[in-house]
């Protein structure tokens, strides 16, 4: 076996468990809050890359300006995708799913996935229905650029981008910002409170509309920061990219446990570690198989740990309510 | 969440359900209709449409829809992956008949399904192929909650077409199979009725009688001893279980039988059009028949139909029939994009309105099933303080009497 190769796609790998990790997260915020799989959250991480590619554009920056202006213009894009994503989920919830609070469960289920439709065709009203690529504000230098060559001076085929640095980069930082709010402040309190027992909650004094708001404008917001990254990661945004990441996402946050925020971190980035080496290694199997098995992979996935273990690596067992 | 408790004075409505006994009323609605599905090819060129191939793709819809309210609708089991019982259908006939199909090259099939037979003895074996997958997909989400099982099958509704798309030594990758048998019937005192392309009426007249058939099973089905069990795991599982109904069986038969119905359109599709590939059983569809039965109404068939009728004809025909004057509206009023936009482009923002509005709005559909309606009322505040009120009531029904509160 090729170390190189494989370290390479650990690389790859933690990269896009990075940005699953941050859309499982808003699964599993609102799994865990109001018990509703937001089947439309993928379509809410669609719509942070297409906001942050219509506001990138509107700015006008390019590769070629000055340092300062482009960071800023990346800045602005992911502040931008964020809010717009967490007004969008919060309205969502204003508008449906409050009212759906004491409907059979499937009844905000099929309302969610009825939003994704909408939203998919807003998506194809906005950007078309073909793929396109973002506004280039990432210099000429630095697409091919090589950290390992370039800083430290390394003879070695492996490469470390500067934007697989950048994914972490953002991706860390608001993960701990997301722990720090949901177990330091009162908000966050208040969450977890309802999440337990929303009669309870209520009981105690919880305004529990506020905190079930608060859980969808997090995680709407770290969809659109998802959405920002994503569309520079990938070079690429198409209205149909949520359903493949959103369902990617979802089997994190079930593997990981879903309701649990650790769980969905460490399952982004077991399932950014099986997508890319079932990318790299399924041609190895059988020639001719490659990256197009790879949804199957992940769905199997998917399958197995509901069916053998629903209650995810470090989800605690609740057991079901009569 | 407790649903409701089990009432033991009839309810008015529950006992006769719509599709328990149905009125005058409904039989008239019943023949009405029928005589359009009967007399629709000859309205169709009175009329100078050529819409049969449309209608075609509708019955298939019909049929799905109704395959689908058995899973959905009659057991309560959310099923967002059924999109693939339909692939599985169309692959076993394009397999069993078409000569271009790897099992038939390697001389596999029997002769009785690669001759001009073929087709009658494939559509069985479709139907039944699809029930055995049903079963083996449902076997394994038994255990599962109403949202996980949704997302569950959704998974298998994804990894079937791509396991199509994928194994094309087997199933011939994106382009799929063509030559898919088509059926043949003998000629009788000197008529014979053909299969092709050029005849789409004898195609349209086969699919609504299939529709028929299924129907007439369905309404068997509904009134039998398993559909009132599956109404039962339903309304409630736990209580269920201690009636002593099999949720692992009952389940599975939903499953297994829900299945089959899409096997039946899978194969008749695969015929009508003589070509099957993957793209034709993507998640959109698994959606748009859901959005079928839950517009109709969850449990009742009729409704049901209706609701494929609805949606369908939207998506095969209205949709293009409305560009046209909404262009020249657009030109009128002079609003550009109006003038070139296709309403073809709108058809999911269209079905997730339906869903969204159905759900807020008519829970139980347009035509809901009595027992559905009751079961999809939210349990709102009155509902509840009325039931705290009769908390220690075995009789609970709808008029609580003056003298039985505690």
């Amino acid at each position: 076996m090729d170390i190189s190769q494989l370290t390479q796609y650990l690389i790859i790998g933690l990269a896009d468990g990075a940005l699953i990790a941050l859309i499982a997260l808003g699964y599993t915020l609102v799994y865990g809050v109001v018990e509703l799989i937001n089947f439309a959250h993928g379509e809410i991480f669609m719509m942070g890359a297409f906001f942050a590619t219509t506001l990138i554009t509107w700015i006008g920056v390019t590769r070629d300006s000055s340092a300062p202006a482009i960071l800023v213009t990346a800045l602005l894009g992911l502040v931008g995708a964020m809010a717009f994503s967490a007004i969008l989920n919060f309205s969502i919830d204003r508008v449906a799913y409050r009212r759906l609070r004491n409907a059979p469960r499937l009844a905000p289920l099929i309302a969610a996935i009825g939003f994704s439709f909408i939203l998919q065709n807003i998506g194809i009203y906005w950007h078309g229905s073909n793929a396109f690529s973002p506004p280039s504000i990432i210099p000429t230098k630095y697409v091919r650029y090589n950290i390992l060559v370039e800083w430290f001076g390394l003879d070695t085929k492996i490469r470390v981008r500067p934007l697989d640095i950048a994914v972490l980069a953002v991706t860390i930082p608001l993960l701990i910002g997301l722990s720090w709010f949901v177990y330091r402040t009162r908000t966050g309190k208040a969450m977890r409170a309802t999440a337990q027992d929303r009669e309870a909650a209520a009981l105690m004094g919880i305004d529990i509309n506020r905190a079930i708001g608060v859980a969808f404008i997090l995680g709407g917001s770290l969809a659109g920061a998802a959405g920002m990254v994503a569309l520079y990661y990938n070079n690429s945004a198409r209205f149909q990219m949520g359903f493949r990441y959103g369902l990617f996402a979802f089997t994190a946050a079930v593997l990981g446990g879903i309701g649990n925020l650790n769980g969905a971190v460490l399952g982004g980035f077991i399932i950014g570690i099986i997508w890319s080496l079932s990318d790299g290694y399924m041609k190895t199997f059988v020639s001719g198989w490659g990256a197009q098995w790879t949804p199957s992979v992940i769905f199997g996935v998917l399958v197995i740990m509901m069916i053998f273990k629903p209650t995810g690596l470090l989800g605690e067992h609740t057991s079901d309510k009569v | 969440m407790a649903s409701r408790a089990v009432s033991l004075k009839p309810e008015p409505g529950a006992v006769t359900d719509r599709e328990g006994q149905l009125a005058s009323r409904d039989n008239l609605a019943l023949g009405i209709g029928l005589l359009f599905l009967l007399a629709y090819p000859a309205l169709d060129t009175l009329l100078g449409r050529t819409r049969l191939g449309a209608m075609e793709g509708i019955m298939v819809y019909v049929i799905l829809a109704m395959g689908l309210n058995i899973v959905v609708g009659y057991a309560g089991l959310l099923d967002l992956g059924y999109a693939a019982f339909f692939a599985i259908g169309a692959y076993t006939m394009g397999f069993l008949t078409s000569p271009a199909s790897y099992f038939v090259k390697q001389g596999w099939i029997p002769e009785l399904f690669t001759s001009k037979w073929g087709f009658w003895p494939a559509l069985a074996v479709s139907w039944v192929v699809a029930a055995i997958f049903g079963v083996l997909l449902g076997t394994p989400t038994l255990r599962l909650r109403g949202d996980y099982l949704a997302i569950v099958t959704l998974g298998f509704g994804e990894i079937v077409p791509n396991f199509f798309r994928n194994a094309a030594g087997v199933t011939g990758g994106i382009s799929g199979i063509n030559r898919v048998g088509v059926p043949y019937l003998p000629e009788i005192m000197g008529f014979r009725i053909h299969f092709s392309a050029s005849t789409q009426r004898n195609w349209y007249y086969l699919m609504v009688f299939i529709g028929l058939l299924s129907l007439l099973m369905i309404r068997r089905l509904y009134n039998s001893r398993l559909g009132r069990t599956w109404a039962a795991m339903r309304e409630d599982e736990i209580a269920a279980a201690s009636m002593g109904v099999n949720l692992v069986k009952t389940k599975l038969w939903a499953f297994a039988l829900g299945a089959s119905f899409a096997g039946f359109a899978g194969s008749i599709y695969a015929s009508a059009f003589t070509i099957v590939s993957p793209d034709q059983f993507e998640f959109s569809v698994s959606i748009t028949i859901l959005a079928m039965v839950i517009l109709g109404g969850l449990g009742n068939v009729y409704g049901v139909i209706v609701g494929a009728i609805l949606i369908g004809s939207f998506d095969r025909i209205l949709a293009e029939e409305l560009t046209k004057p909404l262009n020249s509206f657009g030109d009128a009023i002079g609003v550009g994009w109006l003038a070139n936009h296709s309403v073809t482009s709108d058809r999911f923002l269209v079905f997730g309105l339906a869903l969204v509005l159905m759900m807020l709005f008519r829970p139980a559909g347009l035509f809901p099933s009595a027992r559905r309606k009751a079961e999809m009322q939210p349990e709102d505040e009155a509902t509840l303080r009325h039931e705290n009120i009769q908390l220690y009531d075995t009789l609970e029904s709808d008029e609580p009497a003056a003298g039985s509160r505690v």
